[in-house]
């Protein structure tokens, strides 16, 4: 029964880096730049949601929102601000300057909210459900975490299968140039993007700290270097990727804590990944693009 | 007389870079003989030292090599601890504190150079933002590695275990690294001259790769992979000659920077302080070492010169680096700076006419 509740746990943890990841994913895809900012933008939805919920006293769905829109406008700012002059720059210039963001948004944070972690209160109110007289129990958190990520999952394959938005999406990340010469509004395309990526790692954010409820402002770094480990994992690019890669992730993650090592999770994790990059070199599901001389 | 000529022609740079560090030094030893230096600047002599080293090195791999690693702090916390506990072992078997900081720098180096082979087997099959994060995560897992490791010492010798209890110290032992609280109760060796001679070794080893055979094979292989392949380049070796020299100036790096605090812990090891390298070297200018050495010095000492603003610091930082970032990378500032020199240069050009005529 033990196997069975760390495989719940498991999963639950890793939908979340599952939806970080797709943020991850989504932006590489397209604008193919490794946005390090990415996990302090879950960081600023879950200070959102908390400040709306605990100093405003209203209900979490309003707190989950007003983290979303805050997240969208908060990613377009960015995205519009810092990435896009760079674009055309070296893939090197963007990257640092996502990693100067990521101080920007860590450092804000701590100005406004302080750096002594705050008790974030749980979003899920019923109670945990019980099965086999007790000896399994799956929290409210792990099941709305693991709904919602299905629920992301399917709205997003749908979004970018059948939408005008994500087909030029999808266009864009194939080819920017050919895109655009077909009519495609590419920079257009790219906040779209970062605009998504940001408003699921707000749900990502609120999901993260109902699961570990300290609130910090460095709360996002972490898990967004383990998604971003998914997110290679799965597949750099690719959406059912990051899904599989993110679940995969927190499943081993949650095992080796359990079975092995709580003092080396994190290497073992790491070295799952190096081994997985060296078997399969572009990830899970990833394209193996051939080079062309 | 002509090749003396010839030499400082083609070697300027070269000069210009030793130069520099040299100047820098004596007036820094100066100032800090004449005690016209402050406690904290005195302090942030050797980190700064030790940075330097960083930089360069890992232009070595990022400017030189071309290849994008996130993981350097990994081997500068492999050097820091393996020197940390080969100073602490041949304390009363070396006598001379500055042969025992020389011992610590050289083992430490060692250390890392085995843990780069290591390391640089696997990743160097990769290529681009994957071998980007496997260097990533390769330096988690050396922070993860040393930072649960204890090394003790007794009259049998050295102990390594995983746990405090595993260790079974004899009567008289001394704890030297202990997991996740790092190491406590360091003597502090480095000194600001053996900062300065590292620094000055890194630049011998970096610049005279750089300019010889390997160096130019390394840079060929940078440029263009393939043309290189083809023209009968061992790729792998090379990428690897230059990231294995890159992790041993990082281990000797490292080693010196803990050996100058009193209390080091595995944390600092992490993916925040290879960021910090990285944007040195990006800002200083990939491939170019005196850049390395000069941005590493401006940005280490920016923030600590910037504490009177307490909290705003490190927001201006980010700040400042963002708008660094897009003054000399953006394609549209570039255009505007390459029109405004050229119109500039064409005033210069009517005066000289008008001053002709």
């Amino acid at each position: 029964m033990g196997f069975l509740q760390y495989l719940i746990n498991g999963i639950s943890i890793g939908s979340v880096y599952a939806i970080i990841a797709l943020g991850y994913t989504m932006v590489y895809g397209i604008a193919k730049m490794l946005n390090f900012a990415h996990g302090d933008v879950i960081m600023v939805g879950a200070y959102m949601s908390f400040c709306v919920t605990n100093y405003l006293g209203l209900p979490a769905v309003v707190g989950i929102l007003v983290a979303m829109v805050v997240c969208t406008v908060l990613g377009i700012i960015i995205e519009g601000l810092a990435y896009k002059p760079l674009r055309g720059a070296s893939s090197l210039a963007v990257l640092i300057t996502a990693i100067g963001v990521s101080y920007f948004l860590q450092n804000a944070a701590q100005l406004i909210w302080g750096s002594a972690p705050k008790n974030f209160t749980s979003i899920v109110t019923f109670a945990p459900i019980k099965l086999f007289g007790g000896q399994l129990t799956i929290t409210g958190e792990v099941i709305i975490t693991i709904l919602a990520s299905v629920v992301i999952m399917v709205a997003l394959t749908l979004f970018t299968g059948k939408t005008r938005m994500g087909k030029a999406m999808r266009a864009v990340s194939e080819d920017r140039a050919a895109a655009q010469l077909m009519g495609i509004n590419v920079n257009q395309t790219i906040s779209m993007t970062f605009a998504i990526g940001s408003a699921l790692a707000a749900i990502a954010g609120v999901l993260l700290c109902s699961t570990v409820p300290t609130l910090q402002p460095t709360t996002g770094s972490m898990p967004g270097i383990r998604a971003f480990t998914a997110a290679v994992f799965g597949g750099i690019g690719s959406i059912p990727g990051a899904m599989l890669g993110g679940i995969l992730l927190g499943i081993i993650e949650t095992m080796t804590k359990a079975y092995l090592s709580t003092q080396f999770s994190d290497a073992i994790v790491f070295l799952v990944l190096i081994v997985v990059l060296l078997v399969k070199p572009a990830g899970l599901m990833g394209k193996v693009v051939q080079e062309k001389v | 007389m002509n090749k003396i000529k010839q030499y400082f022609k083609t070697h300027s740079y070269n000069i210009a870079t030793y130069g520099i560090v040299i100047i820098a030094y004596v007036v820094m030893q100066y100032l800090s003989n004449a005690d016209m230096l402050s406690r904290s600047v005195n302090g942030y002599l050797v980190p700064i030292c030790a940075y330097i080293v960083l930089a360069v090195s890992l232009n070595l791999v990022v400017g030189i090599s071309g290849e994008l690693s996130l993981g350097h702090a990994g081997f500068m916390g492999v050097g820091a601890f393996a020197g940390i506990v080969t100073a602490a072992c041949l304390q009363g078997v070396v006598d001379s504190d500055f042969g025992r900081l020389m011992a610590a720098l050289l083992v430490g180096g060692v250390v890392a150079g085995i843990a780069g082979v290591i390391v640089g087997v696997p990743v160097l099959r990769l290529r681009g933002d994957y071998l980007a994060i496997v260097t990533l995560a390769f330096g988690e897992i050396l922070k993860n590695i040393i930072g649960n490791l204890y090394i003790g010492k007794d009259e049998t010798g050295i102990r390594v275990a995983l746990s405090q209890a595993e260790l079974h110290l004899g009567a008289g032992g001394k704890v030297i690294l202990s997991g996740a609280l790092g190491a406590t109760g360091v003597q502090k060796l480095s000194t600001f001259f053996a900062g300065f001679l590292l620094i000055l070794f890194t630049l011998f080893v970096v610049l005279n790769l750089i300019n010889s055979k390997e160096g130019r094979a390394i840079k060929a292989v940078r440029d263009n992979r393939i043309a290189a392949e083809s023209v009968g380049i061992n790729v792998t070796a090379f990428r690897m000659k230059a990231f294995v020299v890159s992790a041993f100036l990082a281990g000797m790096a490292g080693a010196l920077y803990g050996l100058n605090y009193s209390a080091v812990s595995a944390s600092k090891f992490g993916f925040n302080t290879s960021i910090d390298i990285l944007v040195f070297v990006v800002l200083g200018g990939m491939g170019n070492i005196l850049g390395s050495v000069i941005s590493a010095t401006v940005l280490y000492v920016l923030p600590e010169a910037m504490r009177g603003l307490a909290d705003y610091r490190m927001i201006l930082y980010a700040v400042v680096l963002i708008l660094v970032m897009l003054f000399t990378w953006s394609p549209k500032v570039k255009e505007i700076m390459s029109v405004v020199t050229a119109k500039l240069g064409g005033i210069f050009k009517k005066k000289e006419v008008g001053t002709n005529e």
